[in-house]
């Protein structure tokens, strides 16, 4: 049963799959373990990234494409749902519209960027990638007529996924039974799915075909693989999935604007967790964007505390400025590229691999090579 | 190198633009002042574009950090020029230059010493290895872009142009600004200064020999190593005059600067062919004239003509304009 939800994916190593169920079990019982406003948009902040980088690791890890054009097909997931729901209302069927059209959308764009840049050299694809993603970004904040502008949509979900509404007056274990909590579930449940049908599609043909174009381009597209095939799919199925994480952002904020979903830095952050966690494995997006997000939420608290304690050398201060968080994420960064290229499930795997037999022969590498 | 077999269709294309348009503005005075106003726009960005086309083409490093490096330039322009509000209040372009000049060395001369660090901590590690490259120099664009906020403030800081060079000159019925001409002179200074070294001189030569066989190269005796790191500095140096220029056009600098300008880079390397100077300076031209074109007919979609017009040159060259057979 177990092989079948992971597809046979296991992680191999006692310290990750002790971490991934203690993310998962954190994620699952947040609302009543950890108390607080903060700590729950912390925990449904980590649901969306973990889809997110899951599906930029498809990409990236596994197909080895560089895009940055990524938070476009997030960002066109979350202001599907924003739009619909300012437009057609607060219900279910309104959501629905809004997730197809976002999907649909997608589905084209991804196409039309992967047939164009099929045509140019490789090396042009993010850099074409991150000029599509200014773009897109400047139309979203220009009509403003429909996106609202760099204001943003702020919207209603329907009554049962609000806040206001309560399914039982008496709390359960302390915590009140209202919208915030199941629309909380319905991200878990999305999340979880969304995971294991990216494991599934990883660890299908499909996915080892992905590999072995990663590997070795030339010898894939001579075995008889069309490289170009599967690697546009790779790159519809990854907008897809970024669509999807998107839905669920916009779901869970009941806002939207150019710079929740679309910003150049979130970007960053996508790309910081795939490699921190490890490129080429989705546990790695799982780990990467829990230990990411929640640093993000209280490193800046951590450093602020630090900044004080060194208020009297300046210059040591505003290195540690809370502001200045991104500087030691870049510097932590550029190291895991330099020293743990295969991040965190990478090398603990390979510490495995290490001391035990050999990976049989079907079972997928646990490293991915950086060409 | 030979004029012989010159491929001249691309550099046709910057005047076929300019007659295109011509017909929608109507006017040919305005037509020219957006024509010289847009040329000298492509100027700018080839200089700052210039670098990184530097690095790429010869030392096949994908920098996606080389931002910084233009942001670092603005900043420390706008140090060095506070300093000297003496020179750059007074009305005399003279005494302007005597402040800009030394503002364009001084950052030159940070953004290469900046440029050698980056060569030794953050790119020699990853030689030969695209996806890393990109990764990587990405990561020092974070770290460079933050540097930044700490020594100058994470806000918006106003560069303002020297008093001589503000305002406009009349060519005719056309209104230029003063600033535009200096911009088209620095330009064509530094690719006449490109092309010579790279084409007339022995140290070009052997970058080129480099490029084409490196192990030819070393076998003669050059330490090509030395030679490269060389190139990846002067290429750090471009791009901090660069950041001068575009910082003085801007008049404001943001330590964001540096990500937006690798947009606009990247479009004129891939219109021009990765590693051509030539190309670069014909998609710089490009961008410029189509950015001051659309800016005056459609001022909305002034980065998607940009883009649209690097999709077409793709589907008519998909290796930009001037590829190099490697």
């Amino acid at each position: 049963m177990i092989a079948r939800l992971l597809s046979n994916d296991f992680p191999r190593n006692r310290i990750l799959a002790v971490l991934l169920l203690v993310v998962v079990v954190t994620l699952a019982l947040t609302p009543f373990v950890i108390p607080g406003i903060k700590a729950l948009n912390v925990a449904a902040k980590v649901l969306v990234f973990i889809v997110l980088v899951a599906s930029f690791d498809l990409l990236l890890g596994y197909t080895g494409i560089v895009s940055f054009a990524h938070t476009m097909f997030f960002g066109i997931g979350a202001y599907g749902v924003a739009i619909a729901f300012t437009r057609l209302g607060p219900t279910w069927p309104a959501l629905a519209a809004g997730v197809a059209a976002a999907l649909a959308l997608s589905f084209v764009l991804a196409l039309a960027i992967g047939l164009f840049s099929l045509r140019v050299r490789a090396i042009f694809f993010s850099m074409i990638t991150l000029a599509f993603a200014a773009a897109f970004q400047t139309l979203a904040s220009q009509l403003s007529e429909i996106t609202g502008g760099e204001d943003g949509l702020t919207f209603k979900v329907p009554s049962v996924l609000s806040p206001s509404h309560e399914f039982s007056s008496e709390p359960f274990l302390g915590v009140s039974l209202d919208g915030r909590l199941l629309t909380y579930y319905l991200l878990f449940v999305t999340a979880l799915v969304l995971v294991l049908a990216l494991l599934r599609i990883v660890n299908s043909p499909f996915g080892r075909v992905l590999q072995a174009i990663r590997e070795n381009e030339f010898r894939a597209e001579a075995i008889g693989y069309r490289v170009v095939v599967y690697r546009t799919t790779s790159a519809i199925l990854s907008a897809l999935f970024a669509t999807l994480a998107g839905a669920m952002l916009a779901l869970w904020l009941r806002y939207n604007g150019p710079d929740t979903s679309l910003s150049f830095e979130i970007m960053l952050d996508v790309l910081l967790i795939v490699v921190i966690g490890g490129m080429g494995t989705i546990y790695g997006a799982v780990i990467g964007s829990g230990l990411f997000v929640v640093a993000q939420s209280y490193l800046q608290d951590l450093l602020r505390i630090a900044s004080e304690a060194t208020s009297g050398l300046p210059w040591l201060s505003a290195l540690l400025s809370p502001d200045r968080w991104l500087l030691w994420l870049g510097l932590l960064f550029v190291l895991s590229v330099y020293y743990f290229p295969t991040g965190i499930v990478g090398k603990l795997r390979s510490m495995r691999a290490a001391s035990k037999r050999p990976p049989a022969a079907g079972e997928p590498r646990h490293s991915p090579a950086l060409k | 190198m030979k004029n012989v077999d010159f491929d001249w269709k691309p550099l046709a294309l910057v005047p076929l633009l300019a007659l295109l348009v011509l017909p929608f503005i109507g006017s040919s005075s305005t037509w020219v002042t957006l024509t010289i106003a847009g040329l000298a726009m492509g100027m700018i960005i080839f200089v700052i574009a210039s670098g990184l086309t530097l690095v790429f083409g010869l030392m096949d490093v994908l920098n996606f950090g080389h931002g910084v490096f233009i942001a670092l330039g603005a900043f420390v322009a706008t140090s060095v020029l506070g300093a000297m509000a003496d020179y750059t209040a007074s009305g005399s372009l003279l005494q302007n230059l005597l402040a800009v000049l030394p503002a364009m060395v001084i950052a030159m001369l940070v953004a290469a010493a900046i440029g050698l660090a980056f060569e030794r901590f953050i790119v020699r590690p990853v030689y030969g290895n695209h996806l890393k490259q990109i990764l990587i120099t990405m990561g020092g664009m974070i770290i460079g872009e933050e540097l930044i906020k700490v020594i100058w403030g994470p806000l918006q800081i106003p560069l303002p142009l020297p008093e001589g060079m503000r305002g406009m000159v009349l060519l005719g019925d056309a209104a230029v600004e003063r600033y535009r001409l200096l911009a088209v002179i620095v330009g064509v200074l530094v690719f006449g200064l490109l092309l010579w070294t790279l084409t007339r001189t022995k140290l070009g030569l052997l970058i080129r020999a480099g490029v084409q066989d490196r192990e030819m190269v070393e076998s003669l005796g050059y330490r090509i190593h030395v030679l490269f790191v060389g190139v990846f500095v002067a290429g750090s140096a471009l791009a901090g005059l660069g950041g001068v220029m575009w910082g003085m056009y801007q008049q404001t600098v943001v330590p964001q600067m540096g990500a937006q300008v690798n947009v606009l880079i990247f479009i004129v390397l891939i219109i021009g062919g990765l590693g051509s100077t030539t190309g670069a300076l014909i998609g710089a031209l490009l961008v410029g004239l189509m950015a001051n074109y659309t800016g005056f007919l459609v001022p909305k979609a002034a980065l998607f003509s940009n883009i649209a017009l690097m999709m077409a040159i793709l589907l008519w060259r998909p290796q930009g304009v001037y590829a190099l057979s490697k």
